[in-house]
């Protein structure tokens, strides 16, 4: 047509650039390393302490662990390996190959090693449906049968002594679903003494009954283990799972409790909430272990893992109480009266409206406490019970082949504790992640 | 009235069950097995193997009194107690006797209500330093920083040897025995300080043993003895002529080997009432005849535990020393079997 155009602008590109890569300072590493490490003079100080520190951590362990000696029978043995290696010092994980069984079970019998592994099996089977939305419903109703099941892997004898148990549960269930239609109080009366009376006087002599009846074969009965078999991890995996499963409801409990308006209830409540966590858990321990031998009659026989079950439990379930309580209290008022206007009594509100939102605000609390008191397991070496941590240890390091062992069992047990801490951790930022309902 | 009822028989149930606990030898035969409070692990003393199956020195004695008692040296639950729980697991009736290097005292023996039954291990308090320390005598340890057990009855021992000789030092805490080796071995401290026995092991599990020199003074008395509850001396009587049955059966020459033809035609009439041959010693005690010689039978006489265990052919190298039968220049000197 014309080409004024042409003549007024010299040059016009008809074609996209293609894209150029940002500057080097601006990408990559580099920009990472500029923003994140060496932002300002206070951070490159702080990153270079952090350089030497690690520098100095790994040249003092990468020699040790890269002389680590898998193979040997005792720790003259591997002393010798690595002189012969010319190398000054090194880890002796020999010990580890050697003793792991009693690490993970104690003395729990060697034959025996597939029924503690089978019930930590069924126990992740357990909590799929409790853990996560998507397993199957009907699970549900294996993880009620499966404290029962656990129960009866670990230690062995009659398969009666827990379904009798179990059956003290069902019948609390059956007294609260009938005795709701005459009153919801008869209901949860009958609910709690109902069983009681079955486990204190029916339960056993049935049991008993039920297993003279039967062929002390399977599937009637199994090789019974004692509580002095246990150890290890069989032990800290035992006393921590059933503390975690009995301490979430009942710190539920207690905190609902603590925020009752009914005297005698909220007293109770604070009294034993106040109590137990002003006494440290070894005094329990120590309670649990000795001073009840004083109060009960001499030759009964009262299992010491049950005992410190309990303790650990009722220690446990304090705090709990205290971290629920937290979350009740940040629940906006307009809860409360939101669920009292849409005319729901006490039971339906907590269960529909006020608990659901506390749980999930107190989430990362309770399994801080979960945490925390799975690791707290290993106290129980100071009542005679062989922890991974220190009963254990010291046990294999009193053989004469081991004496002098020092850093490989602790970093081995502490390794195990890690992946199962670590793996409830982010179990909880999974389920928050999941309930998150809000915008922010 | 019902109410009341129930109580009574509680009341009742409870009255006996107290009278029963005051027999341990009914109860432990009734159980059909010893409680034996032992350590949770102390080389050479006790200490579980890769089975869970435990041995040691005092062990031994555990097992010889079930032997003794029930006819059958693995009759035994072996319940391993802390320094903390050990005395109150004995008093509460956790455990039926206590083997658990546990130094006797006036203390313990009168407060505590224990009843120490005799001493089957002399013990005493010692220095470990490293060979290039130069020093020969504890003497020489003027300001010495020394790794010692926290809580124990050497730290209190440690601190009146010092002033009565007036020395210096500076303490180094530490928690346990295998953290103390571990502090001494990375040079943490010039000595370490805890009963002689323990020290000969720790120095045999060093890399460099020949490096260390344990110093020859001795600064406390240790006696380490098996221990039983106040107030069921039959109990008691067992569980002390079961050691004394061991200790002289060394004296007398008496092995696990030759017990069966000793006790048949030795000339020896004290033999012949120690093993049940002549007289009926042991139907004094509540036991039978032969319960010394069933003692005997499980691991030998002392000087044959001591040799297996502890003994100069064993990693941990102890030597007789005061532990020796009075004939030998030592300290063992059981009673006659009359």
């Amino acid at each position: 047509m014309s080409d004024t155009h042409a003549q007024t602008v010299p040059f016009v590109r008809d074609t996209m650039l293609p894209q150029a890569n940002p500057p080097t300072t601006e990408a990559g590493a580099v920009r990472w390393m500029r923003e994140n490490l060496l932002s300002g003079p206070l951070n490159v100080i702080l990153t270079l302490l952090a350089i030497a520190a690690i520098y100095w951590v790994v040249q003092g362990m990468l020699p040790w662990l890269l002389a680590s000696v898998w193979n040997a029978g005792s720790i003259a043995e591997c002393r010798q390996i690595i002189a012969d290696a010319g190398r000054e010092s090194g880890a002796c994980w020999a010990v580890i190959r050697e003793r792991w069984p009693q690490f993970l079970f104690g003395f729990y019998p060697n034959h025996l090693y597939w029924r503690p592994v089978t019930a930590l099996l069924l126990l992740f089977v357990a909590l799929a449906p409790v853990l996560f939305s998507k397993a199957p419903r009907q699970l549900l109703w294996f993880s009620a049968i499966y404290p029962g099941l656990a129960f009866w892997l670990l230690w062995g004898g009659s398969v009666f002594v827990p379904v009798v148990a179990l059956l003290g549960l069902a019948l609390g269930w059956a007294a609260f679903h009938f005795g709701q239609r005459i009153s919801p109080l008869a209901g949860v009366v009958a609910a709690i003494l109902l069983p009681v009376l079955w486990w204190l006087f029916l339960a056993g002599p049935v049991a008993e009954d039920l297993g003279n009846l039967l062929p002390r074969s399977m599937p009637w009965w199994m090789e019974e283990v004692r509580s002095d078999k246990f150890g290890g991890f069989v032990l800290a995996l035992t006393i921590g799972v059933s503390g975690i499963a009995l301490s979430l409801p009942l710190g539920i409990v207690l905190a609902l409790g603590r925020q009752s308006d009914m005297f005698l209830i909220k007293s109770l409540s604070v009294c034993f909430i106040e109590f137990i966590r002003g006494v440290p858990l070894i005094t329990l321990l120590f309670t649990a272990s000795l001073l009840l031998n004083y109060f009960l009659p001499p030759g009964t026989t009262f299992d010491i893992i049950l005992r410190v079950i309990i303790m650990v439990t009722l220690f446990a379930a304090a705090y709990i109480a205290e971290v629920i309580r937290g979350g009740l209290a940040a629940l906006p008022r307009g809860q409360y009266e939101a669920a009292d206007a849409l005319g729901l009594d006490y039971f339906r509100a907590q269960r529909l409206i006020i608990l659901p939102q506390a749980l999930k605000i107190s989430i990362p609390g309770i399994v801080s406490t979960f945490i925390g008191m799975f690791k707290d397991t290993t106290l129980v070496v100071f009542v005679g019970l062989l922890d991974p941590l220190k009963g254990i240890t010291d046990a294999v390091r009193a053989s004469p082949d081991w004496k002098g062992i020092y850093w490989e069992p602790y970093i081995f047990v502490g390794a195990i504790f890690f992946i199962f801490n670590f793996s409830m951790s982010r179990y909880s930022m999974y389920l928050e992640r999941k309930l998150k309902t809000d915008h922010r | 009235m019902k109410k009341s009822a129930f109580l009574g028989t509680l009341t009742v149930a409870g009255l006996a069950a107290g009278m029963v606990s005051a027999a341990t030898l009914d109860d432990v035969k009734a159980r059909g097995e010893l409680n034996c409070g032992v350590s949770t692990g102390l080389t050479g003393f006790s200490l579980p193997d890769a089975n869970g199956v435990w041995s040691g020195f005092d062990v031994a004695i555990c097992r010889a009194v079930a032997a003794a008692v029930l006819g059958d040296a693995t009759k035994v639950k072996f319940v391993p107690t802390t320094g903390q729980t050990r005395f109150t697991a004995l008093a509460s009736g956790e455990v039926d006797m206590l083997a658990r290097n546990s130094t006797w005292t006036f203390s313990r023996d009168t407060d505590l209500k224990l009843d120490f039954v005799g001493v089957n291990y002399y013990d005493g308090q010692g220095f470990m330093v490293r060979k290039d320390l130069g020093v020969t005598s504890a003497k020489e340890l003027e300001g010495a920083t020394i790794c010692i057990q926290t809580g124990t009855t050497t730290e209190l021992n440690l601190a009146d040897w010092f002033k009565t000789n007036n020395l210096n030092y500076t303490p180094v805490a530490i928690e346990t025995n295998a953290e103390g080796e571990q502090q001494y071995a990375a040079g943490a401290c010039d000595a370490y300080t805890t009963d002689a026995s323990g020290l000969a092991s720790t120095r045999a599990s060093f890399a460099d043993p020949e490096n260390h020199i344990i110093l020859p003074e001795i600064i406390s008395k240790e006696p380490l003895g098996p221990a039983v509850r106040h107030g069921d001396n039959q109990w008691a009587d067992i569980v002390r002529w079961t050691l004394n049955a061991l200790i002289a059966a060394e004296e007398y020459g008496v092995t696990s080997a030759n017990m069966e033809e000793l006790a048949a035609n030795s000339p020896n009439p004290e033999v012949k009432r120690l093993l049940g041959a002549e007289g009926d010693l042991g139907v004094m005690t509540g036991l039978d005849k032969d319960w010394a010689k069933r003692a005997i039978g499980v691991a030998g006489n002392y000087g044959e535990i001591f040799a297996a265990t502890i003994g100069e052919a064993t990693p941990i190298g102890l030597a007789r020393g005061l532990n020796a039968q009075w004939t030998q220049g030592g300290l063992l000197y059981a009673p006659p079997f009359r």
